[in-house]
C-alpha cells in the first residue's frame, strides 16, 4: 500500500522540521521519493506528526477485562493518536512470565493497531522479593522492568535487581515512591488532604525514594528510567543527577502537568491518581521541567477504571484515570500556555519517548516506520464519555472542551483510524 | 460551552440549607440559623410532652456504617421529637458486610421513601457521595465522615460555647489532644472561624497534628500550658484507644502527662473557662476525672444541647 499524505503541516520533533509538504508511505515506511500511489489523504489545514509514544497505558489484559479489554484501548489508542504504547506489569496476573508476555503481544498484534511494548515485571508476582527471569522475558518481548505502582520496600532487594538488570543492559523503569511513607495515604499531604480528612503521602516519600534510587543508579549503572514525578524537588533532583551525567531519564502523568489537589473539590474520585496531584507548586515545577526537558516525556498513565469503583467514598476508590484520548490535547494545552513551539511539544510524547524505548520511529524521515498522526489542532471537542472509544471514562478532564482531534492514525504505513 | 463547575452541594438553588455536609462552606447567618432554632427548641425538651410535629409523617434512615452510641441516640431522640419514624440501620454489620456497595444501600432505602438519611461513614466523604445520588426531595445530614467533620456535633460545640459565653467575639478558644484524626475538630474550627471567634488554637504532639494545620486559621501550641494561657473555652478530643502505642505516642501515661487536662494545666485559662469534651471520655487519658466532673466542666450540658440542635438540623433542612 501506498499512500500520499498531500498538504499537510508536516511537524517531525526530531529535526524540529514545521512545514506545509506531502509525506509519502510506501511499504510501511516513510518514503523520500514520489511513486504512484493507492491513495491520498487530503491533509490541508492538519498537522502531520509521528505518531504518538506513551510509555505508561494499561490495557488491562489479562486480568481485568470488565474493565477494558485489549480491543477497546487498542481502539482507545489510534483514536488518540497513539501508535507506539509500553505498558505496565501491573496485570492480573502481572507479566512476570514470558508466555504472558508472549500471549499479550501475539493478541496485540493480530488486532493491528498500535505497536505494545509490554514492561515486564521486576520481581515476581511484583511481591517484590525474588527477581524474574529478566533474559527470558526480554526475549519474550519486554523492552524494561518495572514494579508498576508497587514500589520495592525491601532496598537489598532493589539493589540486586538493578544490579542483575544492569549486567544485561536492561533498563529499570521505577517509580520513586517509599512504600512505608506513602502507606494508608490516598491524597498529598497538604492543606486540601487535610481540611478533606483524607490521609496524606508527603512530598518526601517521593524524594526520599528517589534518593536511593539514584544512590543504586551510582552504585550498579542501572539505566533508570523514572516514572511519575510528582514534587518540585523530585525535579530538581532529577536536573542534577543528569548535570552529573548519570544515565537517569524520566516522564510525568499528563494530568499532573495540568491538575493540582485543588481539583479534588469535594471529594471527585476521578482525580484519585497513583502519585497523588500535589500542591500548585509542584504543579508549576512538573510542567517547567517538561518544557525544559528535565522531565523528557509526557505519559497518559492510562488506566481504565470501572464506574463501580469510582462510585465511591475517595479513599475506596480505585485510582487512576483514563488517558489514550487525551493526552494529545492535553499535550498540545500544555504546549499552548507555555507558548512552545508545536514540534517541541510534540517531541514529549514523539521522539523523546522513541529515544528511551530505542526504537526507530517518533520520526518522519524516510526508512523510519510510517506511523503518524493527522490531526486538526483547532478543532475543539467536549470531554463527554460518550466521545470516549476507552472503556474507561473515568476522567477528571470531563465536560472540558480541549483543541486537537485526531483525523487520521497510521501504524507501519496502514490507515488504522479514521474520523 | 463553558465547563459547569460544581456548586456548594449543601445548598440548593435559593441558597438554602439543603445537606448538611460540612460547617465549612456555609453562610454565617445559616449557622446562626440552626444555633437560634436549637434555641427554640431548647424549651421543648423540658415540656411535659416533648414533642413537635414539625417532621410528621417524614421518615428519618439512621444509616450508621460505623458504630455510634451517642450520636445515634440523640438523632433518634431528635428525630422523634420532631415526630418524624425514624428507622434505626446497622449498616456496618448487614448489607455492607454482603458486598452491596454504599450507592446501592442508599438507592434501596430511597426506594422505601426516606425523607432524611443520617449518615455515619469511616470514609471522608462518603455523605458527599450519596447527597450526589439522592432524589430533589432528600436530605442528607453528615454524622461524622472519617477524620472529615462532624457537623453537628461542631454545631452542639458552637451552641454550648454561646450558651455560657455568649458572644464569639472575644473568645480564645483552645483544642487540644488528636487533631490529626479528628473530624470534630475540623468542624468546630470552621464554625469558630465563620462565626468569627478571634484566635483558635490547637495544642498537642506534631504527630497528632495534620499537614499545615495552620491553613485552617489556627494558632499552633506543641506545649499545653502557653497554649492554655488565658482561654476561655477548652475543647479536649478523645484520643482513640488504637492510637495510644505506637508511632504516633509512645504511651498514653506520657500522652496524659503532657496533653492530659488536670486542674493545674485548666488554673492557667481564664478562671470562668469552660471546658468541653465530644465524648466518650478517656478519664485519666486526655482528661483528669477531677476537671471532667468539676465546675468547669460542660461536658454533660453539651449531649443536651446536642438533641436541639440536631432537632433544629432536621427541620430547617427537611422541614413541613
Amino acid at each position: 500500500m501506498k499512500i500520499l499524505i498531500k498538504g499537510g503541516r508536516i511537524v517531525d520533533p526530531a529535526s524540529g522540521r514545521d512545514e506545509i509538504g506531502d509525506v509519502f508511505v510506501s511499504d510501511g515506511k516513510i518514503s523520500a521519493t514520489k511513486e504512484k500511489t493507492d491513495r491520498t489523504i487530503d491533509a490541508k489545514g492538519l498537522v502531520v506528526a509521528p505518531g504518538l509514544i506513551d510509555l505508561s497505558a494499561r490495557l488491562r489484559e489479562p486480568g481485568y477485562e470488565y474493565k477494558a479489554t485489549l480491543e477497546s484501548e487498542m481502539d482507545a489508542a489510534v483514536a488518540g493518536g497513539v501508535t507506539s504504547l509500553a505498558c505496565p506489569p501491573d496485570t492480573d496476573p502481572p507479566l512476570d512470565e514470558p508466555g504472558l508476555v508472549d500471549m499479550l503481544r501475539r493478541r496485540a498484534k493480530a488486532l493491528a493497531r498500535a505497536r505494545v511494548y509490554p514492561i515486564g515485571a521486576l520481581t515476581v508476582k511484583l511481591a517484590g522479593e525474588r527477581l524474574t527471569e529478566m533474559a527470558e522475558l526480554a526475549e519474550a518481548g519486554c523492552v524494561a522492568f518495572s514494579q508498576a505502582n508497587a514500589p520495592l520496600a525491601d532496598t537489598q532487594v532493589l539493589w540486586r535487581a538493578m544490579q542483575y538488570a544492569a549486567t544485561f543492559g536492561f533498563p529499570v523503569w521505577l517509580r520513586a515512591e517509599d512504600q512505608c511513607l506513602a502507606r494508608g495515604g490516598v491524597a498529598h499531604d497538604g492543606e486540601v488532604a487535610t481540611r478533606l480528612g483524607l490521609a496524606g503521602i508527603p512530598a518526601f516519600a517521593e524524594t526520599i525514594a528517589l534518593g536511593s534510587l539514584l544512590q543504586l543508579v551510582r552504585a550498579t549503572g542501572s539505566r533508570l528510567h523514572v516514572c511519575r514525578l510528582s514534587t518540585a524537588l523530585a525535579v530538581e533532583m532529577i536536573r542534577a543527577a543528569k548535570k552529573e551525567g548519570l544515565p537517569v531519564s524520566c516522564d510525568v502523568g499528563i494530568h499532573h502537568v495540568h491538575l493540582s489537589e485543588m481539583d479534588l473539590g469535594y471529594y471527585d474520585s476521578h482525580c484519585r491518581l497513583e502519585p497523588p496531584l500535589r500542591s500548585q507548586r509542584d504543579r508549576e515545577a512538573l510542567a517547567a521541567g517538561l518544557a525544559d526537558g528535565t522531565i523528557d516525556c509526557a505519559v497518559s498513565d492510562h488506566t481504565p477504571v470501572d464506574e463501580d469503583q469510582k462510585q465511591m467514598p475517595f479513599a475506596e476508590a480505585e485510582p487512576g484515570a483514563s488517558g489514550l484520548e487525551l493526552l494529545l490535547p492535553l499535550v498540545l494545552k500544555w504546549g499552548a500556555a507555555r507558548k512552545l513551539p508545536l514540534a517541541k511539544s510534540l517531541a514529549r510524547v514523539t521522539s523523546d519517548p522513541a529515544r528511551i524505548l530505542g526504537v526507530q520511529s517518533g520520526r518522519i524521515e524516510p526508512g523510519a516506520p510510517a506511523d503518524l498522526v493527522l490531526f486538526d489542532p483547532g478543532q475543539h471537542w467536549r470531554v463527554v464519555p460518550e466521545a470516549l472509544k476507552s472503556q474507561g471514562r473515568n476522567t477528571p478532564f470531563l465536560g472540558y472542551e480541549l483543541a486537537g482531534r485526531v483525523r487520521v492514525t497510521l501504524v507501519a504505513g496502514s490507515v488504522v483510524y479514521e474520523a | 460551552m463553558p465547563r459547569s463547575f460544581p456548586h456548594n452541594p449543601q445548598l440548593n438553588a435559593n441558597g438554602e440549607l439543603q445537606h448538611l455536609l460540612s460547617i465549612e462552606g456555609l453562610p454565617r447567618e445559616i449557622l446562626m440559623q440552626i444555633l437560634d432554632t436549637a434555641e427554640s427548641f431548647a424549651g421543648v425538651t423540658e415540656r411535659e410532652v416533648k414533642k413537635v410535629p414539625l417532621l410528621r409523617g417524614k421518615s428519618v434512615f439512621n444509616l450508621f456504617f460505623e458504630a455510634s452510641t451517642r450520636t445515634r441516640t440523640t438523632f433518634e431522640i431528635a428525630a422523634k421529637r420532631l415526630s418524624a419514624d425514624v428507622i434505626n440501620l446497622n449498616v456496618a454489620v448487614s448489607s455492607q458486610s454482603k458486598g452491596e456497595s454504599l450507592l446501592d444501600t442508599v438507592a434501596n432505602l430511597s426506594a422505601m421513601q426516606a425523607d432524611v438519611f443520617v449518615v455515619r461513614h469511616g470514609s471522608s466523604g462518603a455523605p458527599y457521595l450519596i447527597a450526589r445520588h439522592v432524589k430533589p426531595h432528600e436530605h442528607v445530614i453528615n454524622a461524622g465522615d472519617g477524620r472529615h467533620a462532624h457537623p453537628t456535633q461542631g454545631l452542639l460545640d458552637l451552641y454550648t460555647i454561646r450558651h455560657y459565653k455568649k458572644d464569639f467575639a472575644r473568645l480564645t478558644v483552645a483544642i487540644v489532644g488528636d487533631v490529626l484524626h479528628s473530624r470534630v475538630a475540623r468542624s468546630l474550627i470552621h464554625g469558630l472561624t465563620t462565626l468569627g471567634a478571634p484566635e483558635v488554637r490547637v495544642i498537642g504532639p506534631q504527630t497528632l497534628l495534620p499537614a499545615r494545620v495552620e491553613t485552617l486559621g489556627v494558632r499552633v501550641f506543641h506545649d499545653m500550658c502557653a497554649g492554655l494561657k488565658d482561654c476561655d473555652v477548652v475543647v479536649m478530643l478523645r484520643l482513640q484507644n488504637e492510637r495510644m502505642n505506637g508511632a504516633l505516642l509512645p504511651s498514653a501515661q506520657e500522652f496524659f502527662k503532657h496533653y492530659g487536662l488536670t486542674a493545674d494545666k485548666l488554673a492557667l485559662a481564664k478562671p470562668d473557662a469552660i471546658v468541653m469534651h465530644p465524648g466518650p471520655m478517656n478519664r485519666g487519658v486526655e482528661i483528669d476525672s477531677s476537671v471532667a466532673d468539676g465546675p468547669h466542666s460542660v461536658i454533660l450540658p453539651q449531649v443536651t444541647f446536642g438533641i436541639a440542635v440536631r432537632m433544629a438540623v432536621m427541620s430547617i433542612v427537611a422541614g413541613n
